[in-house]
């Protein structure tokens, strides 16, 4: 197969502050399905309707908002050991463990390392396929397009995280040389437009799988993305986000940075979530494309063309 | 429905409050700017405040950005605080704060007025 190694962010892990309002939101308005609880860790898994895998989100209770870890699949059991030797071998991360399989329900073991903005992030090779309820008459036999009975906004799958940290440059070192990503897009600042301050890092044809924001923090979120098929179910979104009452950060709207069509509002945790279409195709040959500060307005928003204070500056 | 005047010693500014509703949300309705406003769920800590007079209760708040000895001494976020009585308060949090201690750098892209080192963040 032409697509190895790191294949795609498969689980995020968000701490929220009450499990019942987070569920409500997470089930009901972004619409993911719940497809197992962990009570004794005040854990609940959830699934977006087309994704095979068992789980792609996780909600911990916990007294402070924020993301736990970000779950990498690769593509075997010889990768995961592979990678995670060569992670070790690195220099560039720190706090090695193995999380043994069943930790998370129907998945095998993960290798769990933290990298140099902070981050949380595992390797797993393995999560039993649970189907996207398409099929007629056996899984992915003849299936339909999309299944019965989605609630809310319903996007296709969780896609791609934007996190903030210090050490950007060990941080895209790692991705890039040890994991295999490419930047398909980067932000550089300063006089001479040297200090790259954005990354983001695709592992795949998507425009993006991982973002890192250059920030004098450690380990924090800015937010969990969700695939929705096209910019009218955007705009669904947002009605639905209206609605419901939820609170919208901005949007909807369109990135210049990736092309994405987007809506960015904050789950009852004030954990940021997005729901977006679009982008393009990325293939490793991809030309970067470089983005300076000063046009970082439009990168950020096309439309409106200046930066956005609390886009910016709010995360958990 | 019982309301209360809540004053922002900050800007003067003086905006009447429900018991069931957060002040950040009575706030924002009465088009008072004096509190930053955040991701308005407990999280970010943009609308934290430090209430100098009355009473309140609050719902679960981040503890990244309101820790417990804080929380003894007054310090809220306005987006989980209900008022019991007429309030006055001060708005506190830096909008970049994500549970970063006071005082430390904010977000800027502004990276061009200094040396690259110092430029990478402006301070507040």
């Amino acid at each position: 197969m032409a697509l190895t190694g790191v294949l795609r962010p498969g689980h995020v892990a968000i701490r929220v502050l009450e499990m019942a309002p987070a569920l409500k939101h997470y089930t009901e308005v972004l619409g993911l399905i719940e497809t197992a609880r962990d009570d004794k860790n005040k854990r609940v898994f959830l699934k977006a309707w087309d994704e095979h895998d068992h789980h792609s989100v996780v909600l911990r209770e916990a007294d402070e908002a924020g993301m736990d870890y970000l779950g990498w699949r690769v593509d075997s059991p010889a990768t995961l050991k592979k990678l995670a030797a060569d992670i070790e071998k690195s220099g560039l991360c720190t706090d090695f463990k193995w999380i043994p399989a069943g930790e998370h329900p129907k998945t095998g073991e993960r290798f769990r390392f933290t990298i140099p903005t902070g981050h949380v992030m595992e390797l797993y090779a393995e999560k039993e396929k649970v189907g996207n309820c398409c099929g007629v008459g056996g899984e992915n036999l003849n299936p339909d397009p999309w299944p019965d009975n989605l609630r809310g906004i319903s996007p296709t799958r969780f896609d791609h995280s934007l996190l903030y940290g210090d050490d950007l440059d060990g941080t895209v070192k790692l991705f890039r040389e040890v994991l295999g990503f490419g930047i398909a897009e980067q932000v550089m600042a300063g006089p001479s437009k040297e200090l790259m301050i954005g990354a983001f890092l695709s592992c795949s044809n998507k425009a993006h799988d991982v973002a890192f924001i250059r920030q004098p923090v450690k380990g924090k979120f800015h937010h969990a993305s969700f695939e929705l098929g096209s910019w009218e179910k955007v705009l669904r979104a947002a009605d639905i986000l209206s609605r419901t009452h939820t609170s919208i950060d901005i949007g909807p709207t369109r990135h210049g940075i990736t092309r994405g069509e987007t809506v960015y509002f904050f789950d009852p945790s004030g954990n940021r979530n997005e729901v977006f279409a679009g982008g393009y195709i990325y293939y490793p040959d991809k030309p970067p494309i470089t983005w300076t500060d000063e046009e970082l307005g439009p990168g950020i928003f096309y439309h409106d063309r200046k930066l956005n204070e609390r886009f910016l500056s709010v995360f958990t | 429905m019982i309301q209360f005047e809540i004053t922002i010693e900050n800007t003067g500014e003086i905006f009447r409050c429900a018991t069931e509703v957060n002040v950040l949300e009575a706030m924002e309705k009465s088009l008072c700017r004096g509190i930053p406003v955040g991701c308005r769920n407990g999280g970010c800590g943009a609308c934290k405040a430090r209430v100098v007079e009355g009473r309140y209760i609050t719902k679960k708040m981040n503890r990244a950005v309101v820790s417990a000895d804080e929380e003894a001494q007054g310090y809220v976020l306005a987006c989980k605080t209900y008022p019991q009585g007429d309030l006055k308060l001060n708005a506190v949090g830096d909008k970049a704060r994500g549970g970063i201690e006071h005082g430390a750098p904010s977000f800027s892209f502004d990276f061009t007025a200094k040396t690259q080192v110092d430029l990478r963040y402006k301070e507040r």
